[in-house]
């Protein structure tokens, strides 16, 4: 209890704790939620009950469709007897085309391993318990798109010289930037390929070494599709277009005129003109330019173009995140003396990165849908492999076109939302709590 | 408190312009090794931006400001050099909020330096234990009071081993009760003998400690005396104005 002394000029002087109250309405709890969001007041309480009426009049019908009405088992008869409902048994004839596309069927194998490999990498990666996560990392970021890529091209032979000069150079990196015991591997990696290049020099060993049988036979670029090419499109861009972003955007910024101009250029020429028109300049017109007989796979041209779209508008939201950056940050690091290279790398980029998640999610999002694309190129993404197995006369019951679609959906939307959830997780966790 | 006669800065017919302003208007001023010297006058007087140009934060563009023997000129290497010899102390601290105090304090060291790991630790923990902060050396600054981020950030200058030490209003942007607290490690680090350029309000701490005070008004220094003899007995009538006014409540 408190006392209160009356001073003889008018003052007073409280003296002691008031005790705690409970509170006279509930402040918590579901009906506390209710009752503070969904009805407080009659505009809102309207809204609230029609959102209810809108939701109760959709989903039945959509839930019905999708999973109660739908035909889950049998095959295409069975879908032609009840076409109310959705035809998955389509789906679970077709989902090996869907994943693979046109893939050498004896040759899946290679794809199983690759997507196994990259889905327990991505878990590897999002755990943060696992040890030596930076290892896996780099190993994900360096080694497996190169490994990818002979798996699921092939390989016949191997030149040694495409093996001895990669590993030279390599060593060398670690062994003059790294310590301890990257350095050690660095020479080792050295040694290795100055011992492959005297091999080769002296010749004890062919320069192109065929495998003979443990060869990969080549399974070329057209044939790729699916889910496969999807995933081989998007996470080429998505890899490409984060560090091509960040050099554009601190191009941009930069002091010195020329560079300025230089990225300013390509950043708008890029996100001038329209993804679809980039495709096909792609495939018809950059053919025009190449010297006769030179061949330039297909494939590789629309990852460029979509990886250069990407890097565009991934600049401008990284230099949205460096403009959000106050000058203390550079002062303060320029005054500690870090050089221009550090100060964005460990101080400035690392805090404009990390503003930006949301955005650059969203242009990873957009690039993972915007792989669709690729279609009207004649590349079988999961789109296009869908839309071609629709087109099946013994397919051709009404309700097979919605369940193809339907299942492209939800196959994006899984992805898509997927990247948005680890998206906000991240965000949580590199928040400090600090205002600046 | 010995000063040597050796000088650790020398700044001669120093001028700088903002566009056509003038905003430094032939400065020249001479610091000893273990001087303390306060400068004060009214905003926009030129007392930060002359302290600024000391680190190249902002760039002069007539006379010539020698800092420990290297000439400061668009050499980027005599630039690096004198940033590593001279630390500073911003108004708004300008710690890194996605580091730890104890990483804010090693950064430095261990990529200009090039410090191992182990060894920039013990030195942060030894001048965190001297802002007397050791106990939040794993927090964040965001997690921090003004007064003891403050002091992280004198830690954090402290870390590259400096000569001079500048201070930019330090305590302008703190709260009354923790202006005591970032005076107090000023004053220690006062007493040991470190060269101080303290641009501040703080005319206690100038009495206190201040060898030497310089007064700036428009851009020009008006008037530079012994502690005792400018608060008591200034000759300008600039200064008289500018004491009477802060000093009169």
């Amino acid at each position: 209890m408190t006392t209160i002394t009356k001073l003889p000029n008018g003052g007073k002087v409280y003296a002691g704790d008031l005790p705690d109250k409970p509170a006279p309405i509930r402040t918590d709890g579901l009906v506390a939620w209710m009752r503070d969001n969904l009805f407080n007041g009659v505009f809102n309480s309207i809204l609230s009950l029609s959102a209810l009426a809108l939701v109760l009049y959709v989903l039945p019908p959509v839930l019905g469709w999708l999973i109660f009405n739908a035909n889950w088992v049998g095959g295409a008869d069975a879908c032609r007897v009840n076409p109310d409902g959705a035809c998955w048994p389509f789906v679970s004839a077709r989902w090996e085309q869907f994943l693979y596309g046109f893939y050498e069927k004896s040759e899946r194998w290679r794809i199983d391993i690759l997507l196994w490999m990259l889905a327990i990498g991505i878990v590897l990666m999002v755990w943060e318990k696992t040890p030596g996560r930076h290892l896996i990392a780099m190993f994900m970021l360096f080694v497996y798109p190169v490994l990818a890529f002979f798996m699921m091209y092939g390989i016949v032979a191997v030149n040694v010289y495409w093996i001895a000069v990669p590993l030279l150079l390599l060593g060398v990196l670690f062994a003059t930037l790294a310590g301890g015991f990257f350095r050690v591997i660095g020479f080792l990696l050295m040694l290795g390929g100055v011992a492959m290049l005297w091999q080769v020099g002296s010749g004890a060993v062919q320069a192109i070494h065929p495998l003979g049988d443990r060869a990969l036979p080549i399974v070329d670029t057209p044939q790729w599709g699916g889910f496969t090419l999807t995933l081989v499109i998007a996470l080429s861009g998505i890899v490409a277009s984060l560090p091509l972003g960040v050099l554009l955007a601190l191009g941009r910024r930069s002091k010195m005129p020329i560079i300025s101009l230089l990225s300013t250029v390509f950043i708008e020429f890029w996100r001038g003109i329209p993804l679809v028109a980039v495709l096909f300049m792609a495939t018809i017109m950059f053919p025009l330019f190449l010297p006769a007989g030179v061949t330039f796979d297909q494939l590789l041209r629309a990852v460029i173009g979509v990886a250069l779209f990407a890097s565009a508008y991934m600049a401008e939201v990284v230099r949205g995140g460096l403009q959000a950056i106050n000058k203390g940050q550079y002062e303060g690091a320029m005054a500690l003396g870090l050089p221009y290279s550090k100060m964005m790398r460990l101080v400035v980029l690392p805090q404009a990165l990390k503003v930006v998640i949301p955005g650059i999610v969203n242009t990873f999002i957009g690039l993972f849908k915007d792989t669709t694309l690729v279609l009207i190129i004649a590349l079988f993404d999961l789109l296009g492999i869908v839309q071609a197995s629709i087109a099946d006369p013994n397919w051709s019951i009404q309700s097979v076109p919605y369940t193809g679609y339907a299942f492209v959906g939800i196959s994006f939307w899984i992805c898509c939302y997927s990247m948005a959830r680890y998206s906000r997780y991240i965000e949580g966790k590199l928040h400090t709590g600090h205002k600046r | 408190m010995q000063i040597s006669d050796e000088k650790v800065i020398s700044i001669a017919d120093m001028n700088k312009w903002y566009g056509h302003f003038h905003v430094l208007k032939d400065i020249n001023l001479n610091v000893h090794r273990g001087e303390r010297i306060v400068i004060c006058g009214p905003s926009g007087s030129g007392k930060s931006t002359l302290i600024r140009c000391i680190n190249r934060l902002e760039e002069h563009q007539q006379g010539s400001i020698n800092v420990d023997g290297i000439e400061l000129n668009n050499d980027l290497k005599n630039i690096d050099a004198i940033r590593r010899e001279v630390g500073m102390v911003f108004q708004h601290f300008n710690l890194f909020p996605h580091l730890t105090v104890l990483q804010n304090c090693t950064l430095a060291p261990i990529w200009v330096k090039k410090m191992p790991k182990k060894e920039a630790d013990a030195v942060a923990m030894q001048f965190l234990e001297r802002v007397r902060i050791p106990e939040q050396a794993d927090k964040f600054p965001g997690q921090l009071s003004g007064g003891q981020q403050q002091r992280v950030a004198i830690a954090r200058s402290l870390c590259m081993n400096p000569k001079i030490m500048l201070f930019d209003e330090p305590t302008s942007a703190l709260d009354p009760e923790m202006i005591k607290e970032v005076l107090d490690v000023m004053i220690e680090l006062a007493r040991e003998g470190m060269t101080m350029i303290c641009v501040t309000h703080e005319m206690g701490f100038a009495k206190t400690v201040a060898n030497r005070v310089i007064f700036m008004d428009g851009g020009q220094i008006i008037e530079e005396n012994e502690p005792e003899e400018f608060f008591n007995n200034p000759q300008s009538e600039r200064t008289q104005l500018f004491l009477s006014q802060i000093l009169a409540h």
